[in-house]
């Protein structure tokens, strides 16, 4: 029932209830990444407080994993430094979320990227 | 735990299948008939002794029966193949090998299916051409580009009874005769229509015809082709000569003769089956046609009896088909994420579909499993599911 495609169960349940979902009025930082057109889009707003990612909410359109990973990279980025987070790979989403499919890993793991947008934004900002 | 996972309340956790197009479960009346023929009546029916012929006998009363279903005029013009992807290999190929001398273009409708267009391809290699004929936004062919693009050199036109994606209805006695008048021979796709709505290869002029056993509550393993008295095909399968020659290989005699049994059924019960599924499916459009942005697709009317597709804006059909799934309804997506190759389903495009709005199909293909009494939890279920992920998804307003 709940192997999809092989998704984990993680996978499944972070696509089920997926945390930090929703937008953010006037954020330190907003990263977007992907095209409708290619069937994932990810938007990804942070509030900043003395370079540690205070608050961070997400919106997603695509398929199961691109949701789940979104919601994974919030969780993951959520309290960290900024330098910190910018570490954040697409395979650290991956094994946080016991792995995807390989036909997934590139086309819907892209909130590491969105992340990474969403701080290069942060430090653009502060200049 | 389920409920947890939905956050659904209220919703019977009882399964709902509703993907007959991708597989259907065997008949039972069609499994108690053909079950013998698994562990008691195993004989080859090329062997010549007693229990040879019966199976043999078996064979050809299943012949008959797959014939009576489409109207053809002889038994022996039906020929047993593996799957539908087998027979729809052996009417391109099959045809375009064998009369070479009177053509060497081949067409097809933008939506046929991936085992038609694919042998084509193949063919181009070998020295033929290929055209597609454009489909409209409801998914019917356009007959005047049909008749452009028909040469003498045209051996073989292929086109879908009615498509699996989109459920539309092809006119197909119109397109035999604009074929006849400047083509060769009409191939005819009939995987998603046969048992289900009626077919007459005489009075459309058919030349050739793929029915699927799976499609009509048959076992797996078994499709047939027919083909037109006189209608010379090459065999694409060499070896022992069964089946005339045209197709080799010792014969699941398990799965035709349930083939058979299906075919005879489906055309016992297709008067009421469908009518009973076309109130199912009316039900399902009206309702799920309430949800904002929700787009039919396929033709409005001349649409399969089984069949329900539609399409999303902002929100993409694996989600909408995982979603679901966890509400333990099963439907099917043209969604680029949910395919092998990671495009959108080439149908969608050929209707006219933008990429983006074809990751947001839905497909439901009705069977015996459903009844009315279902549409209300379906149809919470699909609310729910769009709305949850609209609210997700960066391209809606809603919050």
């Amino acid at each position: 029932m709940a192997k999809q495609i092989g998704y984990s169960k993680k996978v499944m349940d972070h696509f089920m209830n997926p945390k930090n979902v929703g937008i953010m009025e006037n954020p330190d930082g907003y990263g977007k990444v992907g095209n409708p057109v290619c069937g994932d889009l990810m938007e990804i707003f942070i509030k900043v407080k003395d370079d540690i990612i205070e608050d961070i909410k997400f919106k997603t359109f695509g398929c199961g994993s691109a949701i789940a990973t979104s919601s994974m990279v919030t969780e993951l980025a959520k309290g960290k430094n900024i330098d910190e987070a910018l570490k954040i790979t697409r395979n650290d989403v991956a094994d946080e979320l016991d792995g995807l499919p390989p036909q997934k890993m590139h086309c819907s793991n892209l909130a590491a990227d969105a992340l990474q947008e969403a701080i290069k934004d942060y430090k653009k900002k502060k200049k | 735990m389920l409920e947890q996972l939905c956050g659904f309340d209220g919703i019977d956790m009882k399964r709902i299948y509703l993907d007959h197009a991708s597989s259907m479960p065997i008949d039972p009346r069609v499994l108690k008939f053909a079950m013998p023929f698994l562990n008691k009546n195993y004989e080859n029916p090329s062997s010549i002794y007693s229990g040879g012929l019966e199976t043999k006998r078996a064979i050809e009363e299943s012949r008959r029966k797959i014939a009576e279903l489409v109207n053809a005029e002889n038994t022996n013009n039906i020929i047993f193949t593996s799957s539908a992807t087998e027979s729809n290999n052996l009417a391109i190929k099959g045809t375009a090998l064998r009369n070479i001398g009177n053509g060497k273009n081949i067409l097809a409708s933008a939506i046929e299916h991936i085992s038609v267009l694919n042998p084509m391809k193949e063919l181009q290699k070998n020295g033929y051409t290929y055209d597609i004929i454009p489909v409209d936004s409801n998914g019917l062919v356009d007959l005047d580009r049909l008749e452009n693009l028909l040469t003498n050199q045209t051996i073989i036109t292929s086109i879908m009874y009615a498509n699996n994606e989109i459920g539309t209805i092809e006119p197909i006695k119109k397109i035999s005769k604009i074929v006849h008048e400047n083509g060769k021979y009409l191939h005819v796709d009939a995987t998603a229509s046969a048992g289900r709505i009626p077919i007459d290869v005489q009075d459309q002029e058919i030349d050739l015809l793929t029915i699927s056993s799976n499609d009509m509550y048959g076992p797996r393993g078994a499709s047939a082709l027919y083909v037109k008295q006189g209608l010379k095909i090459q065999s694409i399968l060499p070896g022992g000569g069964q089946e005339r020659g045209i197709r080799s290989g010792t014969e699941n005699v398990f799965a035709i003769v349930g083939m058979g049994e299906a075919a005879r059924l489906a055309k016992n019960d297709m008067n009421m089956e469908s009518s009973r599924l076309k109130n199912i499916r009316d039900k399902l459009i009206h309702e799920i046609l309430k949800i904002d942005n929700a787009y039919l697709t396929g033709h409005p009317v001349k649409r399969l009896p089984h069949h329900v597709s539609f399409r999303f804006s902002h929100i993409e059909g694996e989600s909408i088909l995982l979603n679901m799934d966890m509400s333990n309804i099963q439907i099917s997506t043209g969604s680029a994420c949910s395919s092998k190759t990671l495009e959108p389903s080439h149908v969608l495009l050929a209707i006219g579909l933008k990429h983006e709005e074809a990751h947001g199909s839905m497909v439901i293909t009705l069977g015996k499993s459903n009844n009315l009494e279902l549409v209300p939890d379906i149809v919470k279920v699909v609310k729910e599911t769009v709305n949850r992920l609209r609210k997700l998804s960066p391209l809606s307003n809603l919050r």
